[in-house]
């Protein structure tokens, strides 16, 4: 198996070098799931979702999966709030970070720490 | 016959941020896993979610490997005019799966 890249990596792909700083990106995740095949996760990014300042662009990542992208959410001022949930799949314990890109260009993170006890992608096939 | 759930409000006020949540029936089988034989797997997920607003798009997601099967997306918008909302996932096979849902707004 080619090697994955790393999630420094995976979100240098999505930030393209700029500055990437820490702070007004919110995960809610719960910090020790039974089954990483169906993990609830609600990224909330603080932003007015105005005309000239918005959200426009939110990358999901994860460190230990086979692949380092989760998401990528394309939203606008017509979203009204910066706030998505969805499930995830997670392979074990590990840190999942979000990245949002501003309407100015700039790119902010937050992150979580999972413990995952019954890993995905270990399920037979029927 | 679409496998699709979504779940908006009938009715809003002009201007109120409405939540929509959208989930479909899906594999999203991630390619990583081997059948009893050992033979791979063919990578098969929804690789693109996309919401119009009266044809205007208000919304999109890529998707990966990662993301859960049945994938389940919840979002918001600001309820502008009535009309309909279009929802449209494309999988790795090319398959576009629709649902649509109508808002008033007063």
């Amino acid at each position: 198996m080619t090697t994955r890249p790393t999630l420094a990596e995976a979100v240098r792909g999505f930030t393209g070098n700029r500055d990437v700083r820490p702070g007004r990106v919110k995960l809610d995740v719960p910090p020790l799931v039974e089954n990483g095949n169906a993990v609830g996760i609600t990224v909330t990014v603080e932003s007015p979702m105005s005309a000239n300042d918005h959200v426009r662009r939110i990358g999901l990542f994860n460190e230990k999966n086979p692949q380092a992208d989760i998401a990528v959410f394309h939203l606008g001022p017509r979203a009204g709030r910066a706030r998505i949930s969805t499930r995830i799949r997670l392979a074990s314990s590990q840190t999942v970070m979000a990245v949002a890109e501003m309407s100015d260009g700039s790119l902010w993170f937050g992150e979580a720490q999972v413990i995952v006890t019954l890993a995905a992608c270990i399920e037979d096939l029927l | 016959m679409t496998r699709a759930l979504i779940n908006t409000p009938k009715q809003a006020q002009q201007g109120e941020v409405i939540e929509i949540r959208a989930m479909i029936a899906h594999v999203m089988e991630t390619g990583h896993r081997r059948d009893a034989q050992g033979a791979a797997v063919p990578r098969n997920i929804i690789h693109r979610f996309q919401c119009l607003y009266d044809d205007v798009e208000i919304f999109a997601a890529d998707f990966y490997p990662a993301m859960a099967a049945n994938p389940f997306i919840a979002f918001s918008t600001v309820a502008t005019t009535s009309g309909v909302l279009t929802f449209a996932w494309t999988d790795d096979q090319g398959t576009i799966q629709r649902a649509t849902a109508e808002i008033t707004v007063v």
